[in-house]
């Protein structure tokens, strides 16, 4: 019993690792321009995509590249282009609705379907069947005890999970960057008259947001290895929740919920069917909605009269 | 032409030309493609018209409607099953003859509604406390809370989907022989429209308006927002779940992945195509959009990037919709003179005062 | 003839978090009267009225209308009691007719439900007329009927501010909250300002309550005046008293709004 409820548990921390990693990058925009950007998820798909091309790109050329060059290479290229793909969401779709001072709806509507756009646009050019994402790191596997089993995989998500999320603390907290992201999501109007280029922290905000996303799609394909177009959607959407249930707008909930959500939803996985477990995530976040809307870390916003 | 004969010129015209429909499909003439399309129309009618009443009206951002769809669907086919057909997935027999299909049917497609109403209430009173983004996650969750708990209920088929709603249908025709589909399409249509119309228009629904512009005046001036809202989101739902029966019998099969997210933007697209608060964009965009459906349908799976990219469209040149907040006697108010006056709106003459004697 | 109390607030504190925003608040209204609430920009005047109208729950204290105790009850089961309210910026219901703002403050005496608007009955009939009637008369002793088919949006700034003092008092307040009523108003409009607030108290035998900077409105109009700052009252008396108080004119100090 112990020893399943201790390979559950490394099971939980990798696969909320990538609840995590994806979260994180929702809170960084939403924590500056107070957008869900609903495309999110589906980024973190085509970063999994993008991360197989480069892949089977340099297999194909150079095929004395492979184990742990072959993953940096992927790593490097993959959150370049993700983030030039996220950057380009912003300034094409948001920042003319932004420019214009259009209702906060109109953008979440656009980001939502920006997101029908890219997982349909998958489809449509690269057709149903599902891929099998390649193998690039060679696995070892360490025994920890009677049928308690880590890879190295596992290891290097869920130290990912930990060092993205210190690397994001440290931007945030500590660099000039950072204090003018947090900066601009308390007063969009002001900011710009002290002298801080608000177009160009917004883009950065969205080039890191992706290609966190980019980390989290390759080592998700690294360790689930099934991709289809329609997988960031469901777990965009939890990685959501989890992003709410910790507080949205505060890096730290973001992360814990991750975390959080991953462990409740191997457990229940482990004692109901698994068909249960996307349902009762969502009863959770509604409960939580409900009775605590600013999620745990969260600072609740007053309207002034 | 006098008021009282005014007041019946636009219902008039309007059944008058549903009745020309329902003969030309009875003859043949609009075979069953079209009336599929029809009816298409009149469920988007009826999406779209009920979804305007939260998104439009009230300024809300709900994106679960196809939720309450699934709702009103599943509830609906669950009881026309029992009741008639026989050898059915939940009780094995029908527990009523098949002539009285007709009579039933509206009550059926009726219950389907209050069942979406019932569940709408998991939104309706987060309602009272959030709002934007915060009500729009609660509506996407609430929508895939019922469908995952459909998927989780072998009974009525889980994930592999209900069937048999088909068996009413014809026991329908077999006792009258009509387009029944057709008619009880126009029918539920019609009185959607007619019943948003009288709400909306009516002091109490105009509360349900006044919170998009301003909430807290709207309670400074003794609008009971709570109940507004209440009001707002169980008749918005309980419309969605007419559409959602109608849907079902329709098709003859249901399965929990048609009323994911994808059927929310759906009628999503509509509200905000046709304008929102306008009653009369929600009907011309559910024209626009069913027909523009069905002829990209050879595109296939680049349907649905055309569609987002419509909507995207919208929103950055033109996000009031085709109408806005207009409706179309608005637009063209020549068309005010096919409707008999509201004469509450008519300035009244001041008393003539007592001549002192 | 004695003035009733119309209006008490006993004690009244209020705290946002760890913000101490009013501390120890003591009023009472006479029925009839017109009394004023000034005092800087931040000093919690706006507060008291938002207590008052039920958007927060005092932390302490009593607010008591007519009697009856009114903490905790909600915004529109107090405008139904009859206290109404106006706002600093104006807050008219933009998409809507000048009419339609009228009519849907009456929500108070609807007198039917939905199902008698699905079905448009009698009691709807009828009910909807009252409330139109009732509405066109209130314009047109407002002088606004000519205006009542348009849209706020269309309408000059000084008019608006008509229809918003109308539409509170379509709710047949017997207190009535005004917030700033001189707001963006030039100085050529306020003795207009002046004599309709008069008007208004005359004819429809309102007790006024009004937060104003605007010292001319103040001084003018009110029976009463009370001065708070940093959310403590630190004068009250008539217009002579408060005008010679040095800490009235110490609070003020550098506050351009002095005349």
């Amino acid at each position: 019993m112990f020893s399943y409820f201790v390979q559950n548990l490394i099971n939980a921390l990798q696969w909320g690792s990538f609840y995590s990693m994806i979260a994180l990058g929702y809170c960084l925009v939403y924590g500056v321009l107070r957008l869900i950007n609903f495309a999110h998820g589906d980024i973190f798909m085509t970063s999994c995509y993008i991360a197989f091309f480069v892949i089977t790109g340099v297999t194909a050329h150079f095929t004395g590249i492979t184990g742990i060059p072959l993953f940096v290479i992927t790593l490097v290229v993959t959150m370049g282009l993700t983030a030039l793909l996220g950057v380009g969401i912003e300034r094409v779709a948001y920042r003319p609705l932004r420019k214009k001072g259009a209702n906060r709806l109109y953008v979440v509507i656009t980001a939502l379907m920006i997101g029908f756009i890219l997982e349909n646009g998958n489809l449509a050019l690269l057709g149903a069947s599902s891929r099998r994402f390649p193998d690039i790191l060679p696995k070892v596997i360490w025994n920890l005890g009677p049928s308690i089993t880590i890879t190295n995989l596992k290891v290097l998500v869920i130290i990912s999970a930990f060092v993205v999320f210190a690397i994001l603390q440290f931007i945030v907290q500590k660099t000039t960057l950072g204090m003018s992201m947090r900066a601009i999501s308390y007063d969009k109007f002001a900011i710009p008259l002290m002298g801080i280029p608000v177009n160009t922290v917004i883009t950065f905000t969205f080039a890191l947001g992706s290609a966190l996303a980019a980390i989290a799609g390759i080592l998700f394909g690294m360790s689930y290895q099934v991709m289809d177009p329609y997988m960031g959607m469901i777990i965009g959407w939890k990685a959501f929740i989890a992003a709410v249930v910790g507080g949205i707008g505060d890096i730290r909930g973001a992360f814990l919920g991750g975390f959080m959500l991953g462990i409740i939803e191997i457990f229940v996985t482990a004692f109901l069917p698994s068909s249960y477990k996307d349902l009762i995530s969502f009863v959770i976040l509604l409960v939580i909605l409900t009775f605590k809307p600013t999620g745990f870390f969260g600072v609740a916003k007053s309207t002034k009269i | 032409m006098t008021d009282k004969k005014k007041k019946f010129l636009v219902p008039s015209i309007t059944v008058l030309v549903m009745l020309i429909i329902i003969l030309l499909a009875k003859v043949g003439v609009i075979n069953n493609y079209y009336q599929t399309i029809l009816m298409t129309i009149c469920i988007n009618v009826i999406m779209s018209a009920s979804l305007n009443v939260v998104n439009g009206y009230m300024g809300e951002f709900s994106c679960g409607h196809g939720g309450f769809m699934a709702v009103g669907a599943y509830v609906s086919s669950i009881l026309s099953l029992i009741l008639f057909c026989p050898g059915n997935s939940i009780t094995g027999h029908a527990l009523l003859p098949p002539s009285m299909a007709i009579v039933a049917f509206p009550f059926i497609i009726l219950i389907g509604g209050a069942a979406s109403m019932v569940v709408s209430l998991l939104v309706a009173i987060p309602s009272f406390k959030t709002r934007d983004d915060y009500l729009a996650i609660i509506t996407i969750a609430t929508n895939f809370i019922i469908t995952t708990a459909i998927n989780n209920i072998p009974i009525v088929g889980g994930s592999r989907g209900l069937m048999g709603m088909k068996t009413t249908m014809s026991f329908m025709a077999k006792t009258v022989s009509l387009p029944w589909m057709l008619i009880w399409g126009f029918v539920f249509a019609a009185l959607t429209v007619v019943v948003i119309h009288r709400v909306m228009h009516s002091t109490l629904g105009m509360g349900i308006s006044a919170i998009r512009y301003d909430e807290i005046s709207a309670e400074i001036m003794s609008v009971n927002t709570n109940s507004m809202k209440l009001l707002a989101f169980t008749f918005s739902s309980g419309l969605a779940g007419v559409a959602g029966g109608l849907f079902a019998h329709m098709l003859g099969f249901i399965n929990p992945s048609s009323f994911g997210i994808m059927k929310s933007t759906e009628s999503l697209v509509m509200v905000y195509l046709g304008g929102m608060g306008s009653l009369s964009g929600s009907v011309i965009s559910a024209f626009i959009f069913t027909i523009l459906l069905e002829l990209l349908r050879p595109a296939q799976i680049l349907k649905w990037v055309i569609i987002p990219l419509m909507l995207i469209l919208i929103m950055q040149f033109r996000p009031e919709g085709f109408m806005g907040p207009r409706e179309l006697t608005q637009v063209f108010p020549r068309l005010k003179n096919l409707f008999a006056p509201n004469r509450n709106l008519i300035r009244p003459i001041a008393k003539p005062t007592e001549v002192r004697k | 003839m004695s003035k009733e109390t119309l209006l008490e607030i006993k004690h009244l504190t209020h705290r946002f978090g760890g913000l101490q925003a009013l501390t120890d608040i003591n009023v009472n209204l006479k029925k009839g009267e017109i009394a004023g609430l000034i005092g800087p920009n931040g000093a919690g005047k706006t507060t008291v009225f938002n207590l008052v109208s039920g958007f927060y729950v005092p932390s302490e204290g009593d607010i008591i209308f007519k009697g009856t105790r009114m903490n905790g009850l909600k915004p529109h089961v107090i405008a139904s009691l009859q206290v109404g309210r106006t706002f600093q910026n104006i807050r008219l219901w933009s998409d809507m007719t000048v009419l339609e703002n009228i009519c849907i403050s009456q929500h108070y005496h609807l007198g039917y439900g939905v199902g008698s608007a699905l079905f448009k009955n009698k009691k709807y009939r009828e009910n909807e007329k009252k409330i139109h009637d009732e509405a066109w008369q209130l314009l047109e002793r407002f002088n606004l009927a000519d205006s009542a088919l348009d849209y706020p949006k269309n309408l000059p700034y000084g008019i608006q501010r008509r229809v918003e003092i109308a539409r509170a008092l379509s709710l047949q307040p017997e207190l009535l909250l005004l917030d700033e009523p001189a707001a963006g108003l030039s100085t050529s409009d306020l003795s207009d300002l002046i004599t309709y607030i008069k008007w208004i108290h005359d004819t429809f035998g309102v007790t006024i309550w009004m937060i104003e900077h605007q010292m001319q409105v103040i001084m003018s109009l009110c029976d009463s005046i009370q001065v708070v700052d940093f959310g403590k009252e630190i004068a009250r008396g008539t217009p002579e008293d408060i005008q010679k108080n040095p800490a009235v004119i110490k609070a003020y100090l550098g506050n351009e709004e002095i005349s």
